[in-house]
């Protein structure tokens, strides 16, 4: 719901970039975003390819890469992915705690951009 | 496309945060804020879970101890505004033309709406909605999240961000709890899972269970920010 504020985000990101590198396009946009968000990769696109019209970013692809949910053991310190989403019980594969806490899968990351 | 400018595609590393405005904004709110020694609280929940209804409850509690205000973020928050100004406490009402969330920016506007010089705590009624507003820092001090019996135990599951983000999970409608299939264990358990550090308080605004447990927890908190203040800045989230 909220990939409108988020590519209107995303997009003077962009545009900011390939001014300072002297692009006169943008072909494509790669963006790493945590598994933990909740956006829709079409609706990212859609908004990007409505906001960007009419400004260099035009028509650009936007490559979506998801970072997968890490959890850190809170016992033995081992980091591990895991689906925060699941309905069993979260475990460290080293040492069997369950005492665990999510710690990265909320990225909101602008990697690179290929430009003209 | 000529061969010519198939040679001049290059790539320009950018390795930002898409949200990095709305963070910095948010972080000079909380600086500011800070520096009046207002404390905030970003409340979220679903519809219909019982913002509107512990806000209340808190103003009743405590206004005689600090002097509130609140910021209405709700679609439909005409109502609950005029609820809150009834109990003689000043709100200001975000016009968020159906967004799904309050960002900083629109927080920084309201902040000018009111005399901070004459406030103790503020109260942000976020947009009622578990996912949208869990991605936006607000400059709020604490983010607590409501969860009503009625809604399940399994919503960590299906909306683990605002579980990951929240520093107190308030349990309300717990008069509801009898003869339902929700389990305050396994609740706990999924939460814990996600947020080791988070708070959890169970309580009923209807029957006022509990919410005693809800006024110590922000008296204390409100302390504590007093206290960070005078020895320093409180920890940075």
């Amino acid at each position: 719901m909220h990939e409108l504020a988020v590519t209107e985000s995303l997009l003077q990101v962009v545009l900011r970039h390939a001014r300072a590198g002297g692009a006169s396009k943008v072909l494509s946009v790669g963006v790493r975003i945590g598994e933990v968000s909740d956006l829709i990769d079409e609706w990212v696109q859609r908004y990007f390819d409505h906001l960007s019209r009419g400004t260099i970013a035009e028509g650009a692809v936007v490559r979506i890469e998801r970072a997968p949910a890490m959890f850190r053991c809170g016992a033995c310190g081992h980091s591990f992915p895991a689906d925060p989403r699941t309905r069993e019980a979260i475990r460290c594969p080293r040492c069997e705690s369950e005492e665990t806490a999510l710690v990265s899968g909320r990225e909101y990351l602008v990697q690179q951009i290929e430009v003209i | 496309m000529t061969g010519d400018m198939m040679a001049e595609i290059r790539l320009i590393e950018v390795r930002e945060e898409i949200l990095a405005e709305n963070r910095q904004e948010a972080g000079d709110i909380r600086a500011e804020l800070r520096r009046r020694g207002v404390y905030m609280l970003n409340l979220m929940s679903s519809p219909g879970s019982g913002k509107t209804s512990l806000i209340l409850r808190t103003i009743r509690e405590l206004k005689n101890a600090f002097r509130f205000a609140v910021i209405e973020g709700d679609i439909d928050a005409v109502v609950d505004a005029e609820k809150v100004v009834g109990e003689g406490i000043p709100a200001v009402q975000i016009r968020t033309g159906g967004a799904c969330h309050l960002d900083a920016p629109m927080i920084a506007a309201a902040l000018k709406e009111l005399d901070l010089a004459a406030l103790d705590c503020i109260i942000i009624e976020n947009v009622g909605n578990l996912v949208c507003p869990a991605e936006f820092d607000t400059g709020a001090e604490r983010r607590v999240v409501i969860l009503s019996i009625p809604e399940g135990d399994d919503k960590p599951l299906k909306y683990p961000l605002i579980f990951s983000v929240c520093d107190l999970l308030v349990v309300n409608k717990t008069d509801y709890l009898e003869g339902s299939d929700f389990n305050p264990e396994t609740l706990r358990e999924r939460v814990l899972h996600l947020n080791p550090g988070m708070r959890i308080l169970a309580l009923s605004c209807r029957t006022g269970e509990g919410v005693s447990d809800w006024i110590r927890w922000l008296t204390d908190e409100i302390a504590a920010f007093r206290k960070g203040m005078a020895g320093g800045p409180v920890k940075d989230r």
